[in-house]
């Protein structure tokens, strides 16, 4: 008994010495993470990060930007999904951004990022972003981050092997997922795939200046699918390399008749040649639909325009274009190295990494070391063009990302860990698990010629057991691990927006300096825009009501109008004069069947609204502007539709005198 | 005994050393980029609209004013959001009071009759001259209230100083005066 009470004190003893210990340990107002090293993603109040982090939203749609290594969220850019937020997609303005061939679509799948690169190294103008599902690629400004741009990509379905980027921002590519029916018979039976299905890759130009997006041309391919795709660098810049699965051309139950044969293909693009073809006039002009969505910062509006034909190249008619390059198993990443020398190959099924070498490429196409053809296509020999193979890497390898020390890091999604391996001599150097199921992953610079190291970012699909339970449905997360020595280190985990896929990170010097504060009152050119208090008013066009509305801290002008009638649809116009940073104004109706207007600096936007019922509606400011900001509101009145109500507006217009006091009504 | 004692001692040597490491690894990793801890007014901006503070750094005649403003820290307020309708002294408007005045004001001890008369200068909204009637009583900032009286199209506060030119600024509008406005001595 004495030994046990002797005992019993000890441990209390050790777990006081422990607690009070692990206090003092705790960095300056940063907690340890358990199982990470907090300490050094901890960013203090009042600094900033290093990176930013521009992380794809998978089915949100959204493109989220975070601070890397804090992984604070800094903005949620709405792309291809409708935000009420922010108006996007509500708004007269932002509607015809999310316009399609096939009418409005207000959602999509947001998988990939690119962006920008000259000489293959980040420039921070642009990041360009794919929707899967109704194809199209997005470009987004990165001195406003906003989404400037939007083109469909027609022949197309499932956009999944998109946007990848040329080495000077010449390209971004666009592969088909599925494979479909093309041309002018399109009510095909789907068993007759084999005979009718094809795929295409798009290149989509871009324009140096503007980055304004065209369709160049696009390639006509054999019936498979595509998944992935890297440009090459430096010597194999020329180059464009995608991977393919679904070689078997199968229709139906593809997670059996997609795996059957030993090995797929990379499809490897020469595209410089392409683009010869296409300016020496070997495509085809077929009519098409699609449309080109365009932003402007001048008038602050979109604008969507039908596009009737693009030009297809068709290898039949283009020689030494396109080459098969086997590859095992239903490879999902086609990652080339900093260098451009190697292409890693990811088979999702396969139990090693193939690494392809370029100048192996090159030989293999001069001496046509094939093996046989693929539709017409050579086929090059798998041990001409192999450099070698990473053995028993892991399991189910998808992704591959690179450091500025020669080495490759690989997510393993069966797993769920990241490998570490060495480019040339293919040696496994260290593995860490990740918690659970990582997809993607990235490396600051990691798919450019100039990598910055420093950090690999998991983006995992299961979270499990990482955070508080929220019922059916947890959150995804991304965990960050120091690269910077021999043996990887989990620093910090965190949550995400919607499902992350592909994601890049950029130093913050290349951007921040472009960040743009207000947009110029004076370069407004709005139709609708009301430039000055003085310029507001309410016009009747037909059965519409305009109402040229500004906001300023702390009113509306005009906030009081009346007279419009039942039937009426009115239109809110709302320029905000501010030309201050960081001071948008929001507006706001009662019944509203659409959303909000956020209203930057400078900008003006509309609000389209159909009231139902005769009465006085309020209108007021969202967005915390001011100390006074809960006083930005104001009201209009609806009257029935053969009321005799004449169309007036005021702001700070006295009341008249109540007859039936004495008193007179005090003036504010 | 002796080992009882004894482990814990161990025990505080090996939280002691992971302390160390734990410090060892912040200290490498402080981010590269510069610190933000100057306060709203030290935000580099040359493409907004310059606030009320700004505007009143940039004059040459409200070099007192500014001084005062610094003095009584009320530099980072009147760089918020606001919006303020400020009545902005000239240097000669401050000249006018009995001498030693300023000086007086600008003494540690005296911070808060200087802020209780900044404050009086100062008020939540924008409003431009135009809005000013004849007899209109508005609340300032330090819990007093001016009087306006119109005559010709000048506008004078409380029958001591007229507004000799309005400017605008992002978060609000300054009202040149030529006089300073003294709040009501306390019952």
């Amino acid at each position: 008994m004495k030994y046990n009470f002797q005992k019993s004190i000890l441990v209390i003893i050790l777990l006081m010495t422990g607690i009070v210990f692990l206090q003092s340990c705790k960095p300056k107002g940063a907690s340890t993470a358990a199982g990470g090293d907090a300490s050094k993603a901890y960013v203090a109040p009042g600094k900033y990060d290093e990176f930013y982090n521009f992380v794809s939203g998978g089915f949100s749609g959204q493109m989220s930007v975070y601070g890397l290594p804090s992984g604070r969220l800094f903005r949620v850019i709405p792309v291809f999904s409708v935000d009420p937020e922010k108006g996007w997609g509500y708004s007269e303005e932002t509607k015809p951004m999310l316009n399609t061939s096939h009418g409005f679509v207000p959602w999509d799948d947001l998988h990939h990022i690119a962006l920008s690169v000259t000489g293959s190294e980040h420039d921070g103008r642009w990041a360009f972003g794919n929707a899967n599902n109704t194809p199209r690629i997005a470009r987004i400004d990165l001195k406003t981050f906003r989404t400037a741009e939007i083109i469909e990509i027609p022949n197309s379905a499932g956009n999944h092997s998109s946007p990848f980027i040329t080495e000077n921002s010449e390209y971004v590519v666009a592969g088909t997922r599925f494979s479909i029916p093309i041309g002018d018979k399109l009510d095909v039976p789907i068993d007759s795939y084999k005979e009718n299905f094809k795929g295409t890759v798009s290149l989509i130009s871009v324009d140096k200046t503007t980055g304004n997006m065209n369709i160049a041309f696009q390639i006509l391919t054999p019936g498979i699918n595509f998944d992935l795709a890297r440009a090459g660098k430096g010597k194999s810049a020329g180059w464009f390399f995608f991977s393919c699965y679904n070689s078997e051309k199968a229709n139906t139950l593809l997670e059996v008749n997609a795996s059957q044969k030993d090995k797929d293909f990379i499809m490897c693009v020469n595209w410089k040649k392409a683009e010869e073809y296409a300016k020496a006039g070997k495509g085809v002009k077929k009519a098409v639909k699609y449309v080109h969505n365009k932003y402007d910062d001048k008038t602050h509006s979109a604008t969507s325009t039908m596009m009737n034909e693009v030009l297809v190249l068709d290898p039949k008619d283009c020689p030494d274009m396109i080459y098969f390059m086997p590859c095992p198993k239903s490879p999902h990443g086609c990652d080339t190295d900093p260098t451009g020398e190697y292409i890693v190959g990811s088979g999702k099924l396969a139990a090693v990494i193939p690494v392809f070498s370029f100048a192996k490429i090159e030989a293999a196409i001069a001496a046509k070391n094939y093996d046989g053809e693929y539709d017409g296509i050579p086929v090059l020999k798998y041990d001409a063009v192999l450099h070698g193979e990473v053995k028993k890497p892991g399991l189910g390898p998808l992704h591959t990302e690179f450091d500025d020390k020669g080495n490759a890091y690989t997510s393993f999604f069966v797993s769920s860990e990241i490998v570490k391996w060495n480019v040339k001599t293919l040696e496994v150097i260290d593995r860490v698990p990740t918690y659970y199921s990582i997809g993607h992953l990235c490396v600051p610079g990691g798919p450019t010629k100039k990598p910055w190291g420093k950090y690999v970012i998991a983006y995992n699909k299961i979270t499990k057991d990482r955070y508080l339970p929220t019922g059916p449905e947890l959150t995804q997360s991304a965990q960050i691990y120091d690269i910077s020595g021999e043996k990887m280190k989990l620093i910090l985990d965190y949550p995400t927006i919607g499902e992350p896929h592909y994601a890049e990170a950029i130093p913050a010097s290349l951007i921040m300096k472009n960040s743009q504060k207000i947009f110029k009152l004076e370069e407004n050119k709005h139709a609708y825009a009301a430039l000055g208090d003085n310029n507001a008013k309410v016009e009747r066009k037909g059965n519409e009501i305009h109402v040229y509305m500004t906001s300023i801290r702390s009113h509306f002008t005009p906030d009081n109008i009346e007279g419009v009638k039942l039937g009426e649809t009115v239109y809110f116009h709302v320029t905000n004069l501010e030309q201050d940073w960081d001071v948008p104004h929001g507006f706001a109706v009662k019944g509203a069947n659409n959303a909000e207007l956020l209203i930057m600096p400078g900008e003006t936007q509309t609000l389209k609204w159909t009231p139902e019922k005769a009465g006085v509606y309020p209108m007021y400011c969202t967005d915390f502007c001011s100390a006074l900001h809960q006083e930005m509101q104001g009201y209009i009145r609806v009257s029935p539709a053969g009321a005799n109500v004449p169309l007036t507006f005021s702001t700070g217009k006295t009341a008249p005198a109540v007859t039936s006091t004495k008193e007179p009504v005090k003036t504010k | 005994m002796k080992k009882i004692i004894s482990l814990p001692i161990i025990l505080l040597s090996l939280f002691v050393a992971s302390c160390n490491s734990d410090k060892k690894t912040a200290a490498e990793t402080t981010p590269t980029d510069a610190t933000v801890t100057g306060g709203q007014e030290a935000v580099k901006d040359d493409e907004s609209q310059k606030d009320v503070v700004k505007v009143a750094v940039g004059s040459k005649d409200h070099t007192t004013l500014v001084a005062a403003l610094k003095q009584a820290e009320l530099v980072t307020a009147l760089s918020n959001a606001g919006p303020f309708t400020v009545f902005a002294p000239t240097n000669a408007a401050f000249d006018k009071l009995p001498a030693g005045t300023v000086d007086g004001l600008m003494k540690s001890d005296k911070k808060a009759d200087l802020q209780n008369i900044l404050q009086y200068h100062v008020m939540t909204s924008a409003l431009k001259a135009e809005f000013f009637t004849d007899g209109m009583t508005l609340g300032m900032v330090n819990g007093d209230n001016i009087t306006f009286s119109v005559k010709d199209g000048k506008v004078m506060i409380n029958g001591t100083a007229t507004i000799v030119a309005s400017i605008p600024a992002s978060n609000g509008m300054i009202h040149v005066i030529d006089g300073v406005l003294l709040p009501p001595a306390k019952k």
